[in-house]
This record gives structure tokens, C-alpha cells and sequence, in this order.
């Protein structure tokens, strides 16, 4: 702790910091634009001066930057000095010289730091009569709008693009007052998580193009704290709407998540919220067409068609919340409940979800993720199956060197300081894959291989840090080699972090990261293991799910069932037409609980239209075992509710039929599954009040309550009530500072701009008030035997007619539902066949783009040829999941022709 | 006694005051420019919509009687896709009129809206769109902004210069 003097009042603060977060966490309004909490300080905007005073007796001072001034003891400052408010001011009227005319037009506008900050410098009236410098902007893809003329030159961008994400297309141009921050030529920004600059930049350069389409001002929007569906991670956002249609999804921070950021696909693939294509009622086919059929004929019928003796079967799905899995399951009976995926991921995501509970090595966060000094990923292409975590890996990858500044004692917050002594080098970071990755370019070394020579590596670096691991026969040379310096490296570390997952269906590597993990540990490491895994509810829906998809179709190949209920899941993008066929063609009727039309919901008898994370209330498990609660967003005006409430209608005695509210539901869930305790404890229950008050959805300059449905109808209509959470749907409610878990928006007396997170942490950059959000359900324990995984696969040996087909992952594409969203739609790569060289050759394969012939299920596919050089001979990748390539089950081997 | 004698004598001398009351609707009162009234959108001096659609006079309005939805046409102006006002709540206070930066929403002197329906009280965009500036001419905030939408190029706005070529190096 120091003592501190801010304005001759002494505070104690924690060592370490800087006086401009001190003052910040203080609660102190000190204006500032280049620093930021992940970003760290770099002196560049000369915005949060205050007087810096000797000691007691000096009484003059000097300006000085809060930002750079460590906050060491006896330090003494002051904010208030009319001196240093004066230069605040004239700095900002300095900044705001050529500050075009835009307020009206810009999408920052009302939620625009550079506004916020301006007043609060007390610069009101603008003096310079003289012409203002312009800029031309740029096309920046479908992500991002660009207005370069409002930049102030702060240089968050491509610091946060650059240093944070490392991006590599997007600079600072030109000199002096001219300075240009964008790319050399129009294009589109090419990193995973260009739309942070949304948030990062103080300005209206970077806005959101997306809301831009439909485009709200912060005051009207009506948000809720939600949880992304776009991979396992479980990120958390604010999703907002207007007039009924989604707008925009915001980073919600979690200090123990996703913290400030958000990657492209969680950002920007909302828009299938709002698609043409979404279920909006109840539907039934008759003679061959879906006809809208009134709610309550709808549960007569499906519950006549379900009545005694029927044999009923559900299918559950990893994008479905933990709610409505369970109340399918309660609905059809343990025994007739299957997860909706294929047994072979099934079965991975259960060993994942073993090892997590079994296993006496930490699964870090995605936050403490980015404490680990050394990294070795086992067979997962990061950026592209959990892009944030790729984020943290980067991060991770900057602290070995790191060291060497701390070691001549320069604070982690003095960033110019710190990039000086560091330069580009990175920490030991090691990659086993298929193919060439994004994060190979900061890898110490990178390994592509078969799974199952993936697997081999692992084992020979586990065998390498415990002698007493079986070794791996016939290990080749280079392999060898590597082994030896991944596991040098790894044991050189104070903390090490292993990574894999289930991307590539390979049980063998699962194993091998955990071995690796073990024998770790067992030296002493602090060492962590992370897994992902497919979608956002894997782990939740696996473990509600005995049996899988192809334990289903046996049984309905065995006997025909009644009555088959399908829960959010499209299963021919799952499992495949032949596999969905199987299914589908053995059961008399088939009810989906759908978002969205699909080629499932095309062969169904019953459709109830269900909501998406917007329309539904839920809990989901993330990769790391962590259960967090998303809020619906709004109730549509339409039919479209979440799953659990048709399904616990549908179990109920229709006479007497009474929707549950969510917290019974919790309730039952955990009754029923004990291990699941905590998901209660996930967020407040119905009944949480703030004195009186509900947590409301909108703030309270929310405009237009009078007019929006005045054209309906004049008289407006009572707002709906939410009884499954402790927020309202409308501005009624507190109007403080809300809990900081569950707010839906960050605001706070002058501060309209994201920056009012600050707010509502306990220290800048740090934990929320009143902690962060989400449970985690598995704890390790450190005292656990964990066994060791013996099986060595054998090293694969490529044949010559055959090829193995193994899925390549797009963060753009190989996720089903962002892919319908506008804006995501266009970075979809091409579908493609991907062969390395020597092996295309052979194939008498020649240029790429060429067509290639292959079968897979006896049909006949056919995509151009990708040429992948990073790709082992014998292995043959696909893009996982575009429409081209949807429903195939990895890995699989086939023959090709030209 | 003395006082119902004076006011009837009071009363008997305002018969030959000027009369103050008019014929209304026959004859119709004076109302100043400034008189707050009936609600338009105008158009600027190149006879384009004013509105921007900011949505600063929703926010302002005590009623929230506002509400619109911006939208954009091929280069990149942006404009209210739909306008409505709802007069059955309006307490015509003009601090949308006063919120506004383009001139576009003002209050007019004119206060005959009445209707039997209160449902004919809510006014869409293309009730509320005038052809004329109103009470403020000459303004363009197209001119005076940053954004080219179409209306000039970057750079050739009222004061300013020509944008900066970002290959220059030059100090
Ligand atoms: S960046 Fe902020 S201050 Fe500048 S025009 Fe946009 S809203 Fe106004
Ligand atoms: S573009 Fe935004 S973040 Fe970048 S320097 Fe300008 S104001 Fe700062
Ligand atoms: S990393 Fe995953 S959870 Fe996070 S924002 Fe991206 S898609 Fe969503
Ligand atoms: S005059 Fe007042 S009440 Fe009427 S629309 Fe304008 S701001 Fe609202
Ligand atoms: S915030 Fe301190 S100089 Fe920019």
C-alpha cells in the first residue's frame, strides 16, 4: 500500500499503479483518452494533466501526466488546481481544432467519450476561426465504418490492434497534425477483433456498420447482460434492441471472462436474430405445407400424439440452455433423452468434461488465461474454434519477456517503457496442428501432424517431463527434437498452460494435453489445461445427456417411435442428411422447437417457434465448467418464446396449465441434478429488488414510450412484466448505479460512453462490484491421483489411394447461426478442398481452384482445390460447417479425382 | 352599497373600451413567428429534408411523444425513415424545437388541430413535412459538417482544407 495526497486529502492505494487509476478507482471524474485499463499508458494525449507537488511545501507544482506518474507513497497531486483544470481545457480545445461538425450524424454520438470528456474539462464555446484539416475515409469491410476526420490522435487503436490483438493491417500514416490512422490501402480488416475499435477508440472513427443499418442511440436502446452463443467460451455481452428487432451487441465486461473485448463473430453475428427466416408462431404441416395453428391446438395435439403408451424420444441441443434441455428430457423421460450431437463428440465432450472434474490441474479462465508464461496448444486452432481465447494466449505470450522490464523495475502499466525494452519478442508459445495457424506467428515452434502424431508429441513431451511415462515408440527424429525443447521450455516456466480441445474428434489428443498437464504438475508447476469445445452449451447439454444421436437412431432402427421432438437443433448440419434421414423417416411425427427455418424444420409435422439467446432466458456452460445466466432481451411481438416454455406447458395437465417462472425451473434442475447446484447462484432470482426497485432493461432517457405504437394504437398498451428475472422490460426501475453483474447498460452521471465500466469495478480494469458474473461448476483438487493416459497411438502413415479428411475451422462460417448474419455472411471464406502440393500432384491434381471430386456417404462432392502447403501428406481438410460442407462427421476417408 | 354601485359603474364604462374579444374563427388572432404551435419538418435551402434523424428531439421530449427511426439513403444521408409525432401528448413546450442542430423540427403558429378521434392526432412524416425552410433560412448542416453524404466532397466544406495526402511524410 502507498499514501497518496489528492488534493491534501491522503488516500492508501495498492502499489503498482498509476496516479491516473488511482484517481479513476477513487471515483475521482479525471479526464483521459490514451490510456485504457488493458492498454496501459503511454502519455500520448496529454489529457489527464494534474499538478504535481514536491512535498508539502511546494506550492507551485507542475503539470504532469497523471497517467505516467506512479502512484508511489507521498505522492501529492492535485485535480481541482485552476492551473490544472486550465490546461485540461486547452488541451481538449487544442484536440477539438479540427473536430468536424458531426455530432448529429456520428453513431458515437450519446455514448462518446470525447464528449463526456469535453465537458468535463469545462471546454464550452470554440474559438479557432481558421480552416480544419479533413481526411478521406476508408472501406474498411462490413464490420467497420471509418470517419477518420473525428480522430484526436490518441493512438488506441493500433495500439489495441497492433500490440493487444496483433493485427497487422491497420497503421498510423502521414506526420505531424496529418497523422492517418487506418490501412495503406482500402480493404477489409483482416483481424479476428477489429471490432473492439468500436469500444477502444474515443471517437466516432470506428463505429459499429452493423448498427449502423438500423442505427440507435444508446438512450434508446433496450438491453439486457447476455452470454454469446458463438463458440464454447461463453463471452459475455449486452444485446440491445429497438422496436422489436436486435441492434447491436456490446462487450459486457467479466473480469474473470471476456474482459473488455469481444471477437468479430461474437460482435457482429447477431443479425440472425432478425432474420426473414425466423419461426414466428406455431406452424403445422398439412398436406405438405406449414398453416399457422392457434397455441392452444397445438399442445392438444402434439399431447394427444404423445399420449399413454406413445413411444416418445427427444433430442437435445448444445445451443439450447440448460432449462430447456432439462424440461425435454423431463418431458420424454431419462431413457428417451438424447444430446443432440454425434456419440463420437459426445463421448469427447464427456472425457473433457472428466477430466475437468476428475483432473487435479486448474482450468484457468479465459481472464487468468493471460497469466501464463509459457503455452503449449495441442492440436486446436485457437483463433478460429474460440478466437478469444487466442486473445488471452497473445497476451500470455508477452510476459516472459516481460520480466526482463520488471526486473530493472518498470511498472506493467508503463507500456512505452515496457514495448522499448520488449521490441516483438514473445515468451516460449508451442503449436501442434494440422495446418498452418493464425498464432503460428508467434509460436517458438510449430508441429503439423495427423491427430494422432499430435498426440505422439504430447505424450513424448509428457514422457519428457516425467521419466517415468512410458515413451513413444518409433518417435522420428525432428519430432524428437521438439519434444525435448516444448518440454524444456514448459519446465523452465513458472506457469505453464496447456491447450486443446475437441476440433479435431480425436480422443488421443485430448489425452495426450492431459498427460502433458499431469506430469507438470507432478514437477511442481503451477500449471493450467484448458479444452474447448464445439458450441456454447456443450458442456451443460453432456452433462443432462447419457445417450447421443447415433444411440437414437439405433433404437428407432430397432423400433419405430411414436413421436420424435427436436430442441433447437438442425440436425442435418450436426449430423448429416443420411444420419438425419435415418432418424427423421422412423418417426411417426416430429415437433422442433425451432429458431430458425432449416433443413430439419422442413421435414416436421409441429413447429413452435423458439426464441435465441435474444427471446430466452437460460443458463449455458462454458468450456471452463463455468455456468453463467443470460437475460431475454425482449418479449417480441410475435409467438416466439424460449424453449422451456412450450416444453413446460406441453408436461403439464393442459386444463390447468400454468406457465412455471424461470426460478422454479432452476429450482426443479438442480433438485434433480445436484451437481449443478451452483447454477442458482448464477444471478439474482425474480425477486431481487434494489429497496423496491427492479434492475430496468433501458435507462432513463429512453425516448419515444408514447409514440412508438401510436400509429397502432393510441392509447399505450400496460408494459410486460418479467417474472423470470429481476429486471424489468421498460426505464422503471432503480435509477442509481445498477448491480454491476446484471446491469443492461454502463452508464453513469457523466459518463454516457463504455468507459463508465469504470464505475463499476472495484478497481479500474479489476473485478465488478459485487463480483463477477458466472459459477464455475468443477473446482480442481490438487491432492486428486489423476491417472496418467496410457495409450500411444501409432504414428499414421498415409496411404496412396486414400486420403483422410480432417475439418479446417473458420471463425467466419464454421458456426451455423452467426454465418446467417449479414455482415458475417461476407467474410465466409470460398468452400474448398485443401491438399498440400506433393500430394495434389500425385492426385494429378493440378492449379488451384481446380475441381475436385470426392465421396462422402456414397455422394458425390465437389469443391475447388485449395492449395495448403502446411497441410502432412495424406491429410485432406475441409471447412467445417459453410453450406457446402455442412453435416459431414469428421474424421473420414475418401478417394478423390479431378 | 357603495361598492356593488361602483363595479355596476365600472362595468357600465368598459362598454365604451376597445373590444378585446374577436370573432374567432371568422376573424383569427395575431400569433407572433415565435408562437408555439403545430410541429413541422422543413426542408433545407437545396430542398432536401432537414432532418438528420439524430433522435435529440426525442430524447428532449418531456412526453417521449417522439419517436423515428433513422435510416440512410445511397450516399450515406441520413434521414428519419418514419417521423411520428404523437399531438395527443405533446404539450408543445418546443424543446424539441430548441434540441434540434439543423432547424429542421419547429413550432408554428398555428394551434387548429383539433379532432374527434385522438388516434388522428398522431401525425407520420409525411404530415409533419413542409416544402419550406420555416422560420430559418439559409441553413444547410450538410454544408457545415464533416461527412461527405453527397452534398460536397471532403474537404470542401465552409472552412476547410483539402484533405490530407496520408503518403506525405513531409514535416
Ligand atoms: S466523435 Fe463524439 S464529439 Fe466527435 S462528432 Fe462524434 S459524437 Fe461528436
Ligand atoms: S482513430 Fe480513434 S483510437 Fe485511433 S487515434 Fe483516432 S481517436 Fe484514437
Ligand atoms: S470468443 Fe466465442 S464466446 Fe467469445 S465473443 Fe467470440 S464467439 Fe463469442
Ligand atoms: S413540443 Fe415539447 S412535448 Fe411537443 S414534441 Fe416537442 S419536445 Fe415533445
Ligand atoms: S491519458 Fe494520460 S496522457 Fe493520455
Amino acid at each position: 500500500m502507498a499514501k497518496v495526497f489528492i488534493d491534501d486529502i491522503e488516500y492508501e492505494v495498492p502499489d503498482g499503479k498509476n496516479m491516473l487509476e488511482v484517481c479513476l478507482s477513487l471515483g475521482f471524474d479525471l479526464t483521459y483518452f490514451c490510456w485504457h485499463p488493458a492498454l496501459h499508458s503511454i502519455g500520448a494525449c496529454r489529457q489527464c494533466g494534474v499538478i504535481n507537488y514536491k512535498d508539502e511545501n511546494d506550492k507551485r507544482g507542475r503539470i504532469t501526466m497523471a497517467c505516467m506518474l506512479p502512484a508511489s507513497n507521498g505522492t501529492r497531486i492535485s485535480i481541482e488546481a485552476k492551473a490544472a483544470h486550465d490546461f485540461r481545457a486547452g488541451n481538449i480545445e487544442s484536440l477539438m481544432l479540427n473536430h468536424p461538425h458531426d455530432c448529429p450524424v456520428c453513431d458515437e454520438g450519446g455514448e462518446c467519450h470525447l464528449q463526456d470528456m469535453t465537458l468535463m474539462s469545462g471546454h464550452n464555446y470554440r474559438r479557432y476561426r481558421f480552416k480544419k484539416r479533413t481526411h478521406t475515409n476508408q472501406y474498411l469491410g462490413p464490420f467497420l465504418n471509418h470517419e477518420m476526420n473525428r480522430c484526436i490522435q490518441c493512438y488506441r487503436c493500433v495500439r489495441f490492434y497492433k500490440d493487444y490483438a496483433g493485427g497487422k493491417d491497420l497503421d498510423v500514416f502521414a506526420a505531424h497534425d496529418d497523422i492517418y490512422f487506418g490501412r495503406s490501402e482500402d480493404g477489409v480488416l483482416e483481424n479476428e477483433f477489429s471490432g473492439n475499435l468500436v469500444e477502444v477508440c474515443p471517437t466516432g472513427v470506428f463505429t459499429d456498420k452493423t448498427l449502423k443499418q438500423h442505427y440507435t442511440r444508446k438512450w434508446d436502446l433496450t438491453s439486457a447482460p447476455s452470454v454469446c452463443h458463438g463458440c464454447s467460451l461463453g463471452c459475455n455481452i449486452l444485446a440491445s434492441q429497438r422496436y422489436g428487432t436486435i441492434r447491436r451487441i456490446l462487450t459486457r465486461y467479466n473480469g474473470d471472462v471476456n474482459g473488455y473485448f469481444l471477437c468479430d463473430r461474437g460482435r457482429f453475428g447477431y443479425e440472425y436474430t432478425n432474420s426473414k427466416k425466423r419461426i414466428i408462431k406455431a406452424l403445422k404441416r398439412v398436406s405438405g405445407t406449414y398453416q399457422p395453428i392457434e397455441n392452444g391446438n397445438a399442445f392438444e395435439e402434439v399431447k394427444a400424439l404423445m399420449g399413454e403408451g406413445k413411444k416418445v424420444i427427444g433430442i437435445g441441443s448444445p445451443r439450447a440452455s440448460l432449462e430447456s434441455n432439462f424440461l425435454l428430457k423431463e418431458l420424454v423421460g431419462e431413457n428417451n433423452f438424447y444430446g443432440g450431437i454425434s456419440n463420437t463428440e459426445g463421448n469427447l465432450i464427456k472425457q473433457v468434461i472428466d477430466i475437468l472434474k476428475k483432473g487435479k490441474v486448474k482450468t484457468p479462465s479465459l481472464a487468468e488465461a493471460k497469466g501464463y508464461d509459457a503455452v503449449f496448444i495441442v492440436g486446436e486452432d485457437v483463433t478460429n474454434t474460440a478466437p478469444m481465447l487466442a486473445l488471452s494466449l497473445r497476451q500470455a505470450a508477452k510476459n516472459k519477456p516481460n520480466e526482463e522490464a520488471f526486473a530493472i523495475r518498470i511498472p506493467l502499466w508503463n507500456d512505452v517503457a515496457i514495448r522499448e525494452i520488449v521490441q516483438e519478442r514473445t515468451g516460449p508459445f508451442f503449436i501442434a496442428t494440422v495446418h498452418h495457424t493464425k498464432l503460428d506467428e508467434i509460436s517458438s515452434g510449430s508441429f503439423y501432424g495427423h491427430p494422432d502424431n499430435i498426440a505422439r508429441l504430447g505424450h513424448a513431451v509428457a514422457q519428457k517431463i516425467n521419466n517415468n511415462l512410458p515413451s513413444v515408440p518409433d518417435a522420428d527424429r525432428e519430432s524428437a527434437s521438439l519434444s525435448s525443447s516444448i518440454a524444456e521450455a514448459l519446465l523452465a516456466a513458472k506457469k505453464p498452460l496447456i491447450v486443446s480441445g475437441t476440433s479435431l474428434f480425436s480422443k488421443n489428443v485430448i489425452e495426450a494435453a492431459a498427460n502433458v498437464a499431469y506430469a507438470l504438475k507432478e514437477q511442481g508447476k503451477d500449471v493450467g489445461l484448458i479444452y474447448t469445445v464445439p458450441e456454447a452449451n456443450s458442456v451443460g447439454m453432456t452433462l443432462l445427456s447419457e445417450n447421443f444421436v447415433d444411440d437414437a437412431i439405433a433404437r428407432v432402427e430397432k423400433e419405430r417411435a411414436d413421436v420424435l421432438l427436436i430442441l433447437e437443433n438442425d440436425l442435418y448440419q450436426r449430423i448429416g442428411k443420411k444420419d438425419s434421414e435415418a432418424i427423421l423417416k422412423r418417426c411417426n411425427q416430429v415437433v422442433a422447437f425451432e429458431n430458425l427455418e432449416n433443413e430439419t424444420t422442413n421435414s416436421c409435422d409441429y413447429l413452435f417457434p423458439a426464441g435465441t439467446f435474444a427471446e430466452s432466458t437460460g443458463t449455458i456452460v462454458n468450456n471452463e465448467g463455468r455456468a453463467q445466466r443470460f437475460y431475454q432481451v425482449h418479449i417480441p411481438r410475435n409467438e416466439v418464446r424460449s424453449s422451456w416454455k412450450w416444453l413446460d406447458i406441453l408436461r403439464q395437465d393442459l386444463q390447468t396449465a400454468e406457465a412455471k417462472d424461470f426460478d422454479a425451473i432452476v429450482d426443479e434442475l438442480i433438485q434433480k441434478n445436484p451437481e449443478l447446484q451452483k447454477i442458482k447462484e448464477t444471478a439474482p432470482t425474480a425477486d431481487f429488488r434494489i429497496g423496491t426497485q427492479k434492475i430496468p432493461r433501458s435507462p432513463h432517457r429512453f425516448s419515444g414510450r408514447t409514440s412508438m405504437i401510436a400509429n397502432i394504437n393510441v392509447s399505450e398498451p400496460k408494459p410486460p412484466v418479467d417474472n423470470d428475472s429481476p429486471m424489468s422490460f421498460t426505464m422503471e426501475g432503480y435509477h442509481g448505479i445498477q448491480p454491476s453483474p446484471d446491469t443492461a447498460f454502463y452508464w453513469s452521471p457523466a459518463w454516457n460512453s463504455v468507459q463508465a465500466i469504470n464505475k463499476y469495478q472495484i478497481e479500474v480494469g479489476g473485478p465488478l462490484h459485487d463480483g463477477n458474473p458466472g459459477k464455475r461448476l468443477f473446482e480442481p483438487d490438487e491432492n486428486r491421483q489423476a491417472k496418467y493416459f496410457n495409450d500411444i497411438p501409432s504414428s499414421f502413415h498415409p496411404s496412396n489411394d486414400e486420403l483422410l479428411v480432417l475439418p479446417l475451422y473458420h471463425i467466419y462460417g464454421s458456426e451455423e447461426l452467426t454465418a446467417l448474419s449479414h455482415a458475417v455472411k461476407e467474410r465466409i471464406p470460398q468452400a474448398y478442398i485443401a491438399l498440400n502440393e506433393n500430394e495434389a500432384r500425385r492426385k494429378g491434381l493440378n492449379a488451384e481452384g481446380g475441381k475436385v471430386e470426392f465421396y462422402y456417404q456414397d455422394k458425390k462432392w465437389e469443391l475447388s482445390l485449395k492449395i495448403d502447403n502446411s497441410l502432412p501428406d495424406g491429410i485432406a481438410g475441409l471447412p467445417k460447417g459453410l453450406n457446402e460442407t455442412s453435416g459431414i462427421g469428421y474424421p473420414f476417408r475418401t478417394k478423390i479425382n479431378s | 352599497m357603495l361598492s356593488s354601485i361602483r363595479t355596476v359603474w365600472l362595468v357600465f364604462l368598459h362598454m365604451f373600451k376597445k373590444r378585446v374579444t374577436i370573432e374567432y374563427p371568422e376573424k383569427k388572432a395575431y400569433l407572433a413567428p415565435r408562437w408555439r404551435g403545430r410541429i413541422v419538418l422543413t426542408r433545407d435551402p437545396d430542398h432536401n429534408e432537414r432532418c438528420v434523424a439524430c433522435y435529440l428531439c426525442a430524447a428532449v421530449c418531456p412526453t417521449d411523444c417522439i419517436s423515428l427511426q433513422a435510416t440512410e439513403d445511397e450516399n450515406g444521408r441520413r434521414k428519419p425513415e418514419y417521423f411520428r409525432i404523437n399531438f395527443s401528448r405533446c404539450i408543445f413546450c418546443g424543446l424539441c424545437e430548441d434540441a434540434c442542430p439543423t432547424y429542421s423540427i419547429q413550432l408554428v403558429p398555428d394551434f387548429e388541430m383539433g379532432e374527434y378521434k385522438r388516434q388522428d392526432l398522431v401525425y407520420e412524416k409525411e404530415d409533419l413535412l413542409i416544402d419550406g425552410q420555416g422560420k430559418y433560412h439559409g441553413y444547410n448542416f450538410y454544408r457545415v459538417a464533416g461527412v461527405a453524404v453527397g452534398v460536397k466532397g471532403k474537404g470542401e466544406g465552409e472552412n476547410e482544407s483539402a484533405p490530407v495526402d496520408r503518403k506525405k511524410l513531409v514535416p
